[in-house]
């Protein structure tokens, strides 16, 4: 009975802790370069503005900003690839006019956005400067919210994973009352009772996170799946999810946290019953 | 070895906020090291109780209890094991583990001891020679006689040379000969240095071998002779 339900609280372990390691990877992802990445929209971009196309003026303000490390003006294929997951692909382009998009990379606390904008506005009309800050700011809070949840998850399961070794060392002292005492009164320290328990639990709880372990690969590899095109973390070349190149999208914290679960368990196990036997044991002169 | 000066014992039942009647009152009395006590009363004058506080399984509630050495009222709870593993107790009941062959059993006293296998076997197999059970080390307690199982039981109690040995009732379950044979045993260590102390209500058994008795009733000692 303790392997199972040790093998059921190491499973949502599992997944507790691959959800951290899940957001913790997108929120890396999302923040790449994040605070300082300015998207500016050109309306009519190749309409003409003092001679020159309105997208190419844009830039040239960009550039001659200081403070600006880069400013890319989006090819349309990128901009196709941006649009797919709303739009659609296919090559029939679509009717409506796209603005055109530059990406903006900022030196860390150089330009202020604010200014930059009002710049951008009064030499091409029309334009829209979007800061990421703000959104980064809320996926942040949104990620670290998530990632807090994931660790108190974690807490509550190894505490209810201690109360269920405890529970169980402590059923098993009742039954072994008599054998105890006569073992207690032929001169066996608490730490050599306590020991005797302790081995058992602990292997039964790692056999348990082991299990637990087991049962969480392929619900998390499914996950990882899922999660891959976010992160951008599917490798290339595997088309459809199957044989071993699935293996290569788990996240490879997780490999180190699979492994490690039947070590906590089984430490869990060992640090319970030892507790529980030698407060036990206090009752005995 | 052993002195006890106006002790005093009370159990304290599970639960109970007062403690329960007092079943060993102002008994006072020595033995010396190599010395030979019967311990002699009815069933519930304390004998037990005297014997479980000699082993260490109940600390006194007043008087001073001295076990080689140690005051055990105010002894630290880690002082004890080493004590006790100086003491052999054989139990009326026997109280071997069934789970465990009588090799196992026997052999129990020194792997707790800490003792390596080697010594462990030889020691073992001597003193189930000595007991007359050479033949039965692969047994389980249930599969022996009662005769077997005190046997065992003895066997476990000394194999550790205790310096202290106290036998509770250790003849009720024994036929005549088998006391007899058991009686043997006791003197036969007693001999080689062990302190031996023996409560039994079997008279016939004490006008065979006479020797110094200790008398209790309801709790008080009556004789010391």
């Amino acid at each position: 009975m303790l392997p199972l339900l040790v093998a059921a609280m190491a499973f949502l372990a599992a997944l507790a802790l691959a959800g951290e390691v899940g957001v913790r990877a997108l929120a890396a992802h999302w923040q790449e370069g994040a605070g300082s990445a300015l998207t500016v929209q050109v309306p009519r971009p190749n309409g003409e503005e003092n001679g020159q196309a309105r997208i190419d003026r844009a830039l040239d303000v960009l550039r001659d900003t200081p403070g600006v490390a880069s400013a890319h003006a989006l090819s349309d294929r990128e901009l196709a690839d941006l649009l797919r997951p709303w739009l659609g692909g296919g090559d029939e382009r679509l009717s409506i006019p796209l603005p055109g998009v530059i990406a903006v990379r900022l030196a860390p606390g150089a330009a202020d956005p604010e200014q930059l904008a009002s710049r951008l506005a009064t030499a091409v009309p029309g334009t829209l400067t979007e800061s990421h800050g703000v959104w980064m700011q809320r996926l942040s809070l949104l990620a670290g919210s998530l990632q807090a949840c994931a660790w108190l998850a974690l807490a509550v399961v190894a505490a209810v994973a201690a109360a269920v070794v405890a529970i169980a060392t402590r059923a098993g002292l009742a039954a072994r009352r008599e054998a105890i005492e006569i073992v207690h009164g032929l001169g066996a320290t608490d730490g050599y009772i306590a020991n005797r328990f302790a081995g058992r639990t602990t292997a039964l709880a790692a056999v348990g996170g082991l299990l637990g372990a087991l049962a969480a690969l392929p619900v998390l590899l499914a996950l990882a799946w899922l999660v891959a095109p976010f992160a951008a973390a599917r490798p290339e070349g595997v088309a459809d999810p199957s044989g071993l190149a699935l293996l290569a999208v788990l996240p490879g914290p997780l490999w180190l946290v699979l492994p490690a679960l039947p070590m906590a368990t089984a430490a869990i196990g060992f640090l319970t019953a030892q507790g529980t036997v030698r407060r036990w044991l206090r009752r005995l002169p | 070895m052993v002195q006890l000066e106006s002790v005093g014992l009370q159990y304290h039942p599970a639960g109970a906020d007062r403690p329960g009647p007092e079943v060993l009152h102002d008994v006072s009395f020595a033995v010396p090291r190599g010395g030979f006590r019967w311990l002699l009363g009815p069933s519930g004058a304390g004998k037990s109780s005297l014997l479980r506080l000699l082993h260490l399984a109940v600390r006194p509630t007043s008087g001073r209890l001295t076990v080689m050495g140690t005051e055990v009222a105010h002894a630290e709870r880690r002082a004890l094991p080493a004590l006790r593993r100086r003491i052999g107790m054989v139990f009326q009941e026997f109280r071997l583990l069934p789970h465990l062959s009588a090799y196992d059993n026997v052999a129990l006293p020194l792997r707790i001891a800490g003792r390596p296998e080697g010594q462990i076997r030889a020691d073992v197999t001597a003193m189930l020679h000595w007991v007359g059970l050479e033949k039965a080390g692969e047994t389980r307690p249930a599969e022996l006689s009662g005769g077997e199982q005190q046997r065992v039981a003895i066997a476990r109690a000394v194999v550790n040379r205790p310096d202290l040995l106290l036998a509770d009732e250790p003849t009720g379950n024994l036929d005549d000969t088998q006391a007899e044979r058991l009686m043997v045993l006791l003197a036969e260590l007693n001999r080689l240095g062990t302190t031996v102390i023996v409560a039994t209500h079997n008279d016939t058994l004490v006008a065979r071998h006479p020797g110094a008795a200790l008398r209790l009733d309801s709790g008080r000692l009556f004789a010391r002779d």
